[in-house]
């Protein structure tokens, strides 16, 4: 249970595609308040604005229901509260399908709140003056082959849908740490100008935004850095004070562990200047956060300082970028290397006989150097896996790299096998800008569908 | 010499064409030790052959971490690299293997 004087939020998911398993345990057994879904990466909206014009009923994140239906039964039963960026480009379609999911399975209306505003296509569309955070050059380029630009709304606008006590909150592009504020702001009612309490929440929203990660998930290396029960990892809760006061921890019946050495590769990760980590609702400082392992799986944290919020927010903006074609085939044995540099050049000069072209081509010699590239000196496996990915405007040329690369098999250099099936992926790229506060407006709507 | 892998542990972030690696110390040795030798210019040497860099290194004191940011790491950003680790998962890897020129017997 969360001691009296706290709320207890938990952390559902940290990406579209996260197990679903830990959240229902969570549910069931944590004695939560709240239950928080992080699932969009920086993508996932343009993928969704996709499909949202191919059909006007989708949009939202695809696995919305396997995620939310495993955990409603027991979030309604335990209220539970939901809170989720599983809108992506339809948060309304989401709420709906929610909605209708309850009634079927006999759940009875369920009360949702999306946010809206996030999508601010139109806004850059006529600001093609707008510079990129990367290059500097303007927008403009770009927006022929534009298919979303969503700002990182804050914690601010996701507790305007908070107040209005839907069970289910469900949003499109919201910065992951916001997710987490808001239910604090709310249950606190902290100002949106309380900057020691926001930071303090916005490291919470941090450490629990990538999930297991801080419970020893993309952490554990056998006899170095043992993670017990990694099979049956569990996802993190934090319990939070009225003053900002907080630990994390795990349920004990779940995996993993929570200590002071996976609450900081947690605390470091995705961080750039560690004085000043941007986000709609403040400029986090963590240089001077302490740590204290209170008790088993539980670690404790302090000194987080905040600075006031920034005048804009970062917009993502989605455009296509062609086609990226990918062929993979293996080699074993004496000279596997040299056979599997031979194919990558075969395949090349064939492509290059059909006339296909490419803006740029990689060849990777799985086991040997596609992780980290060619390093001078390392010893020749004895398996190799030869992959050629190549980026083309058309996807005919994309389809033709994996389509040479599996003729390996009979007519390259010998003992060629296992080709893929090839791979044809549709690019879809991100740049970023920043975009006056003023020119967005976040609003809320209560579901009656 | 010692590796990084001896002294302290990590993980690697993305955000667009960058990729950012924690090395947290152990201890207060080989904190000391890392801070002394594991520089933006070590770093750079290391990924020369994936990175453009720069490389930025911020210091942690208090929580005896080091935070480096590797610009033009990723291929040009997850979302358009032709890479296998379009995120670059594996890179707080190769910042383990780097080796430091220190007696490994000095290991506190």
């Amino acid at each position: 249970m969360a001691a009296a004087g706290t709320i207890r939020i938990g952390a559902g998911s940290s990406f579209a595609d996260d197990r679903i398993e830990p959240a229902v345990e969570l549910a069931e057994h944590g004695a939560l308040d709240w239950l928080v879904f992080e699932c969009l990466a920086e993508r996932t909206v343009a993928r969704e604005n996709q499909t949202r014009r191919k059909d006007p009923d989708r949009g939202y994140t695809p696995r919305l229901l396997d995620r939310l239906g495993a955990v409603l039964p027991a979030c309604l039963r335990g209220d539970v509260r939901i809170v989720s960026n599983m809108g992506a480009a339809h948060p309304q379609a989401a709420a709906r399908l929610v909605r209708r999911h309850a009634r079927e399975t006999g759940l009875g209306e369920v009360s949702c709140a999306t946010l809206l505003g996030d999508d601010v296509t139109e806004l850059v569309r006529a600001r093609p003056g707008l510079p990129l955070m990367e290059s500097g050059e303007p927008v403009e380029s770009l927006l022929p082959r534009m298919v979303s630009a969503n700002a990182y709304l804050g914690a601010d606008a996701v507790c305007r849908a908070l107040a209005t006590g839907a069970r289910v909150v469900l949003t499109g592009r919201v910065a992951d740490p916001s997710l987490f504020l808001a239910p604090m702001m709310h249950a606190y009612g902290w100002r949106d100008d309380d900057w020691p309490r926001l930071a303090a929440g916005t490291l919470v929203g941090h450490l629990l935004e990538c999930g297991a990660q801080v419970c020893g998930g993309c952490f554990g290396e056998p006899g170095v850095k043992d993670v017990p029960d990694l099979a049956r990892l569990g996802f993190p809760f934090a319990d939070v004070d009225a003053a900002g006061g907080f630990s994390v921890s795990k349920l004990a019946r779940a995996g993993g562990r929570v200590d002071r050495a996976t609450v900081l590769e947690q605390l470091l990760y995705e961080l750039h200047d560690p004085a000043a980590y941007v986000t709609p609702d403040c400029v986090l400082d963590v240089t001077e956060v302490e740590l204290r392992e209170l008790g088993p799986d539980r670690v404790g944290l302090s000194g987080a300082r905040g600075r006031p919020r920034t005048d804009t927010y970062k917009v993502t903006v989605g455009y296509d970028d062609g086609y990226i074609g990918i062929g993979e085939v293996s080699f074993a044995g004496i000279n596997a290397v040299p056979r599997a540099r031979w194919a990558a050049e075969v395949v090349q000069q064939r492509l290059a006989d059909r006339g296909l072209r490419y803006s740029e081509t990689r060849v990777d010699l799985i086991g040997l150097s596609s992780l980290h590239g060619a390093g001078e000196g390392r010893p020749e496996p004895y398996e190799v896996r030869m992959r050629l990915a190549c980026r083309a405007s058309d996807r005919g040329a994309a389809e033709a790299v994996g389509f040479e690369t599996r003729a390996m098999h009979v007519n390259g250099p010998g003992g060629a096998g296992g080709g893929a099936d090839p791979v044809v992926r549709e690019v879809l790229a991100v740049k970023s800008l920043l975009l006056p506060r003023a020119l967005v407006d976040p609003h809320v709507r209560v579901e009656t569908a | 010499m010692i590796r990084v892998h001896d002294l302290g542990h990590g993980r690697a972030g993305d955000k667009g064409d960058t990729s950012n690696i924690s090395v947290i110390a152990y201890d207060a040795h080989g904190w000391a030790l890392l801070r002394e030798h594991l520089t933006e210019a070590r770093v750079m040497q290391a990924f020369a052959h994936l990175a453009r860099g720069p490389v930025t290194r911020y210091e942690l004191p208090r929580l005896m971490a080091l935070n480096f940011v590797i610009e033009g790491a990723l291929g040009g950003g997850v979302t358009r690299s032709l890479a296998q680790d379009a995120h670059g998962k594996s890179l707080s890897s190769l910042m383990m293997t780097i080796e430091l020129p220190v007696d490994g017997a000095t290991r506190g």
